[in-house]
């Protein structure tokens, strides 16, 4: 009999253990989401939408309520309302082919929908007062941001990152200031309130305390057996994108470290009897979390590392010199680095996490989370002696899913794993 | 007939194999059947006959493993394995590793590498797209109007191929009906439906050592393997039952598990 055979029964027995600092993280979602709802139809505060890696820090402390759409795309994708919405778009001429965050929060607003409701009771996402976009990520936000710039006749403004960047050297920072300058006035005649260097400090030390602590939390995935998954931390890592900069998400952090600890120092596994380690590369596929969570699961197998969740580390962010270290934090990214430096990235992650195997997520419509398109998992296979895998599918479109595939896919590569000579 | 005996069963989304062996790797007995919508009907049938035609009488306790795309849909299995291991694993029975396989099966292809130790060193399977499948040819016999088992004769005895460049199977039929517009005759465009399978093989990932080709698409077209000699220079063989590798292969591990 199988050792797989063996252990089946034993894990079965054992009930999941969810995360205790869960419910203070849904309690601190509701309330950014309600404070915002709440300004929006007051007009108290003026509400600023932003990408998710910034330059958040910057509208936070220019007094702005901050709105996150790529959360929103997000949890269009989990709720599983996007692969309706997005067809919306699509008939209004934003192709199938690009970013399906875009698509399903274009669609969403064009049927009139929004995930909020069932959430928090929220009828609308807020209107923003100001649209501002980092193309770190893609081109797409911009597309995305000028959507609604027209359709609300209000002002856009944004940085244009550097790309496929090998070493970060002074002059992206140069350019990088001069670009989140040059917003500020802009962002203080939407405003109202004049910019202040001190206050930013204050910001950016408070998302350099944020992110710290979400560094460490992502590092207890090296612990043996991991005390969280893959999946837990694209849920866990909300406040690191929606409150970074502001004091309850590095209260949250405390909160959630100090329980994982606890679990290392007990050996409570997120994955009872966890038998193999991967990393992933990629965007979740935000509609089937549950499912590949589960099937993980049940092959005591724990995605430990990922890409995707260390986005939100920025090491970078220094109060003493916050515009300048706002620029490097944006541009040191993994997802604006050429494919030397994302290989170099990613290697020292595989091997501090002890990975038995690394998958590769080709999300359809975000190319530039789909590492795998220049034949990256080749050369990692021979590089690191490790097993590859891809999977096709996407980030919120479940057309380009297919479940049936990506499930023997996923159970062949466990079972690659698990083999022995014969 | 008691002692060593084990079965494997590979429902495919096309058919249902059950194979049937000893405990010395020889197959006692072995079934092909439709899958159609039934399943669990399928696998029980070809599992029945299999056991049948083996000499073995259906109350014996054997050990079955399952594979194959309704793997899950066989109750009397022990575990299931997937395709991939269980391919493998029938193709030992016959080759030694380094080896690269390739199953060309009725809705996905795969193409797994095999070290020189007998372990699987990587493996693919095609995107979500069928292009290159069996549901591919069948799908263009009826848009031809053509008895699918008609293909390899018709491939292999074309003066000439009609060279086909779609990657989708929708759009290669619209070829298709243009290129019979346009007054070419079957037989080349069937061949050209031919190289179109072996072009999307070759893209799917390098092809290394020898080459064993599986799967019922081989078995029942093997002008295939002809096709692929013209395009590697590598050794090109398959098992004796290319079509019945993956429940041969869940029934070794049946039997490993057995003896274990």
């Amino acid at each position: 009999m199988s050792k797989r055979e063996i252990l089946v029964p034993e894990r079965q027995k054992q009930p999941r253990k969810q995360i205790a600092a869960t419910s203070q993280m849904k309690k601190l979602m509701a309330s950014h989401f309600l404070e915002i709802d709440e300004a929006q139809r007051t007009g108290q505060k003026k509400v600023a939408w932003c990408t998710s890696v910034g330059p958040a820090e910057l509208l936070h402390a220019m007094g702005f309520l901050v709105y996150f759409p790529e959360n929103h795309g997000a949890l269009l994708g989990a709720t599983r309302m996007a692969t309706d919405l997005i067809p919306l778009a699509n008939a209004v001429g934003y192709s199938p082919d690009i970013c399906s965050y875009l698509t399903a929060d274009v669609g969403a607003y064009l049927g009139g929908v929004t995930p909020l409701t069932k959430a928090y009771g929220i009828q609308k996402v807020p209107k923003a007062d100001v649209l501002v976009y980092n193309t770190n990520q893609c081109r797409d936000v911009q597309d995305w941001f000028s959507f609604y710039a027209r359709e609300w006749n209000v002002p856009i403004v944004g940085i244009h990152t550097h790309r496929n960047i090998q070493e970060v050297n002074d002059y992206h920072i140069t350019d990088l200031v001069a670009q989140i300058k040059g917003m500020i006035p802009t962002l203080e005649l939407v405003s109202g309130i004049k910019f202040d260097i001190d206050k930013l400090r204050e910001v950016v030390d408070l998302s350099l305390q944020c992110t710290s602590l979400w560094k460490q939390v992502l590092q207890c995935g090296a612990a043996i057996p991991a005390p969280l998954t893959f999946f837990d931390a694209t849920i866990h890592m909300g406040p690191a994108v929606v409150l970074r900069g502001k004091p309850e998400a590095v209260d949250y952090y405390k909160t959630l470290l100090a329980e994982l600890n606890d679990r290392i120092e007990k050996k409570e596994g997120a994955v009872p009897l966890e038998r193999h380690r991967l990393y992933w590369d990629g965007m979740p596929v935000w509609g089937k979390l549950r499912e590949l969570s589960d099937q993980f699961y049940g092959m005591q197998t724990n995605v430990v590392a990922s890409t995707y969740c260390n986005s939100w580390i920025f090491d970078a962010f220094d109060p003493t010199h916050p515009l300048e270290s706002m620029a490097r934090a944006y541009t040191e990214l993994f997802i604006v680095r050429d494919e030397s430096y994302k290989e170099w990235y990613m290697d020292q992650w595989i091997k501090t996490f002890g990975i038995d195997g690394v998958i590769f997520h080709d999300a359809k419509t975000c190319p530039n989370n789909s590492n795998n398109r220049y034949s990256m998992p080749q050369r990692m296979a021979v590089r690191l002696g490790l097993p590859t895998l891809v999977i096709h599918g996407d980030l919120n479109d479940l057309r380009c899913y297919s479940e049936e595939q990506t499930r023997t896919n996923i159970e062949a590569f466990v079972e690659q794993l698990d083999q022995k000579p014969a | 007939m008691t002692g060593k005996i084990a079965g494997g069963i590979d429902v495919g989304s096309c058919t249902s194999k059950a194979v049937v062996v000893d405990g010395n790797e020889n197959i006692l007995g072995s079934e092909v059947l439709f899958s159609a919508t039934d399943f669990e009907g399928a696998a029980n049938k070809a599992w029945k006959n299999a056991l049948l035609k083996a000499e073995v009488y259906v109350d014996t306790p054997i050990p079955v493993i399952s594979t194959g795309y309704g793997r899950n849909s066989v109750k009397f299995a022990s575990k299931s394995l997937t395709e991939i291991s269980c391919h493998a694993r029938g193709c030992l029975r016959y080759f030694k590793g380094p080896m690269t396989i390739v199953d060309i099966g009725g809705q996905d292809n795969k193409i797994i590498k095999i070290d020189r130790n007998g372990l699987r060193q990587s493996f693919k399977m095609n995107r979500k797209c069928a292009a290159g499948t069996g549901a591919f040819l069948e799908e263009m016999a009826l848009r031809l109007r053509l008895p699918i088992e008609q293909l390899n004769d018709l491939a292999q005895n074309a003066d000439g191929e009609v060279v086909l460049g779609s990657y989708c199977t929708v759009f290669s039929g619209t070829e298709v009906l243009e290129k019979i517009k346009s007054g070419h005759p079957v037989d080349r465009i069937v061949r050209g439906l031919f190289h179109s399978v072996v072009k999307r093989i070759l893209e799917m990932d390098t092809l290394t050592d020898i080459v064993v080709m599986t799967g019922g698409v081989i078995e029942h077209n093997p002008f295939l393997i002809d096709l692929l000699r013209t395009h590697i220079p590598n050794e090109i063989a398959t098992p004796p039952r290319p079509q019945i590798m993956g429940a041969l292969g869940a029934a070794l591990y049946a039997l490993q598990e057995k003896t274990e």
